[in-house]
């Protein structure tokens, strides 16, 4: 547990919280005028809540959850498209746990499971490449998934794939990068958001330089952070100092694992096995251009969106939003999850109408889950 | 129990379908496997039941039920059929009664092989013994192959409860203690990693153990214990939370209290799973008076069961049904019931 326990310290937390509420005072933000973070990854969102931080920062600190939950963005059109391939009863369907849950307009993959279709939950692309080698005879499709963490394992089970000549192996690529959604976001005029905290897994593959348009272009600091909550604590910290101090700038809290220019061998799977979309749907965003990866050419035996004949390949499918379903606001900070009129009623982690609402790391989960409402966990007696 | 020396009637090394079919085979099945290891020579299939415990004046019957379908059937620190005793002499001791007799019924898939089911029944045998229960009647079914993971087994328990003795969570009042005897998450884990999906190699092993005895050393020192659950699936987090709503009570808890294991905490940090919602098999939560709280731990360490056994927090007026954890840092956040089971998550 090193790297773990001394980022839980509670001794250290204090003086760090110490430090922040001092800031917070120096910058003179208040209850009524905060200031505006977005922590852009559900990891974050969800330690937030985890260990209680959004009650012991200032309240002059307003976090905003950022749409870094993978789960939580992917549109229904897409979760469609997956139960239609996995319904093929030629196929074993492969994917991550937390996607099961994902409404589709139709059913999720947990119903499409219970309907019989064979859906299996793997931990790792290399499980569903395994499964494929033990059934030649049925057609294995792995719901590639998630943001530049999870891609380049997709990508050398692709080409593990290819170098092993299997026949029956194909991914449903539905990877997507971070850096343009959060231009798109910093691009609308109604965003209000003073710094950001970056997703430290992110970038222990692309390394630091993708988010340097934030500091340049935007003017808005960003610190790349771990995901202990000392390591949280402590980049909100160092985008306070640079609020306080006028700068803007790309810092590293998270040097102990994220080298500067990213994981060379990982960066080189990505630029051989994908190239992005033109634009890809974002569920509670829109389309986001150049934001969404596809497979090359050269590897179309494994893409399944060439062998099923679905998905962007087919052309865009948009699917709306459910009624009432304020993800799009919570997403972008417009609103609070509470501010949801569905929250907690018609959407609830029993019943998620919402995408946020389903994974645990999506905003209004943590939120409902860790009794960040008022009504839910009011000041202890 | 010694096995009775007779020739070996089973033929081939597993289970077929004609094992299920009412006749010889399955005779030889049920003879050879199961009651030559539970019953005495002689025994019929209904269990007359006698015990100086039931002619008590206010003695109380408690009778529970549970089935059995873990996946794999054997990991490290026990097996379905240990699991099996276990949880329902469990049930049986956190209600307050005393676990004497149990049933197993055994839904077998065609094709499980003859010495998995040996082993089970050795090891379920081994695990009545040392928890003072006799396994008295049972049932035995073959289904087809993919009908059933290899064997299902369902235990029921007969207990009795000594008169005075009321051990409901309606019972618990403000300022009552929880106490748990040992540390969180050991089963789940381990039965994590041992379905080998995920590369994980731990030295973690199952909790597996049946806590009667502990239950009555608590009572023993701490007679005014209020109530005790078992924290098996949905782990603490679900005991407490089932306690606090019977109990309309809030119940709060401390995060740096909990007894963990550094390796169920990796296990935990790796897949995105919180250590409170992960199974136990031989874990409980205890509620008693402040006054008795000592007493009771002193005891519980005094057994192996109990040997981490620890305060994590206590009851309180506050909002009925409502379980809230002080984080590490002094942040304070709720416990909530789990939806569905956890689900690991992709980054």
């Amino acid at each position: 547990m090193r790297y773990v326990e001394e980022f839980r310290d509670p001794v250290a937390a204090k003086a760090v919280l110490a430090a922040i509420e001092t800031v917070v005072q120096e910058i003179g933000a208040t209850a009524e005028k905060p200031v505006h973070i977005m922590e852009i990854c559900g990891g974050h969102t969800h330690a937030i809540f985890r260990y209680g931080l959004d009650r012991l920062t200032p309240k002059g600190i307003e976090f905003i959850h950022g749409p870094g939950c993978p789960v939580c963005v992917l549109p229904m059109s897409r979760i469609d498209e997956c139960v239609e391939i996995a319904e093929r009863p030629e196929v074993i369907f492969c994917t991550f746990g937390d996607a099961m849950r994902v409404p589709g307009t139709r059913k999720s993959l947990m119903q499409a499971k219970a309907d019989g279709a064979d859906i299996r939950m793997v931990y790792s692309p290399l499980d569903a490449l395994e499964i494929a080698r033990r059934n030649p005879e049925r057609e294995v499709v792995f719901f590639g998934l998630g943001f530049e963490t999870t891609t380049p394992s997709t990508a050398l089970s692709i080409q593990q794939a290819a170098r092993e000549e299997l026949r029956n192996f194909s991914v449903f690529c539905n990877h997507i990068t971070v850096p343009p959604p959060i231009k798109a976001l910093l691009d609308d005029p109604h965003m209000v958001l003073d710094g950001f905290v970056g997703p430290g897994h992110v970038s222990m593959v692309i390394g630091t330089h993708p988010y340097d348009f934030i500091a340049e272009t935007y003017g808005k600091p960003i610190v790349v952070a771990g995901f202990e909550p000392l390591d949280l604590l402590q980049s909100v910290l160092m985008v306070l100092h640079q609020i306080r101090d006028g700068r803007a700038e790309v810092e590293n809290q998270y040097a102990r694992v994220v080298p500067e220019h990213g994981n060379p061998v990982s960066l080189a799977a990505i630029e051989d096995v994908y190239e992005p979309r033109r634009t890809f749907e974002w569920r509670g965003l829109g389309e986001i251009d150049a934001s969404g990866l596809r497979i090359r050419s050269k590897y179309a035996a494994f893409d399944a969106e060439e062998r099923f004949g679905v998905g962007y390949g087919a052309g865009p499918r948009l699917v709306s939003e459910p009624e009432g379903c304020a993800c799009g606001q919570v997403m972008t900070g417009r609103i609070k999850p509470t501010g949801c009129p569905q929250y907690g009623t018609g959407c609830t982690p029993e019943m998620p109408l919402g995408a946020l609402m389903v994974s645990s790391e999506g905003a209004c989960a943590a939120y409902y889950q860790y009794g960040a409402t008022d009504e839910r966990l009011e000041a202890v007696e | 129990m010694s096995t009775p020396v007779k020739p070996a009637r089973l033929r081939g090394d597993r289970v077929t379908m004609a094992h299920g079919g009412g006749g010889k085979a399955m005779r030889d099945l049920i003879e050879e496997i199961f009651t030559d290891v539970f019953l005495p020579p002689g025994s019929e299939d209904q269990a007359r039941l006698t015990s100086d415990a039931l002619r008590v004046p206010g003695a109380q019957l408690a009778l529970t039920t549970d089935s059995f379908v873990v996946s794999p059937p054997e990991f490290p620190g026990g097996d379905i059929g240990k699991i099996a005793v276990c949880g329902t002499v469990n049930d049986l001791a956190v209600g307050g009664a005393k676990p004497l007799w149990l049933s197993a019924a055994f839904i077998i898939e065609e094709g499980c092989e003859f010495d998995l089911l040996r082993r089970i029944v050795a090891s379920m045998q081994a695990e009545a013994e040392k928890a003072g229960v006799r396994i008295v009647t049972g049932d035995t079914k073959v289904v087809e192959r993919g009908a059933a993971d290899k064997v299902f087994v369902t235990t029921s328990g007969v207990g009795v409860i000594p008169p005075g003795r009321d051990m409901r969570a309606e019972n618990i009042r403000p300022g009552d203690v929880a106490l748990v005897n040992g540390v969180l998450g050991d089963h789940g884990a381990t039965i994590l990693a041992a379905r080998g999906d995920m590369a994980l190699s731990t030295d973690i092993r199952s909790d597996c153990q049946s806590l009667g005895a502990l239950v009555e050393a608590v009572l023993a020192v701490a007679p005014n214990t209020r109530a005790a659950r078992d924290a098996t699936r949905g782990g603490v987090a679900s005991a407490l939370n089932e306690m606090a709503e019977a109990a309309a009570l809030e119940i709060e808890i401390d995060e740096t209290a909990l007894p963990l294991r550094p390796e169920v905490k990796g296990v935990c940090e790796v897949l995105g799973l919180d250590p409170l919602y992960l199974a136990n098999e031989g874990t409980l939560v205890l509620f008693v008076p402040p006054d008795e709280a000592e007493a009771a731990l002193a005891a519980m360490k005094e057994l192996e069961a109990g040997r981490r056994a620890t305060m994590i927090g206590k009851a309180r007026s506050g909002r009925a049904g409502r379980v809230v954890m002080t984080t590490l840092f002094g942040g304070q956040r709720l416990v909530d019931t789990l939806v569905g089971e956890q689900l690991p998550r992709i980054c």
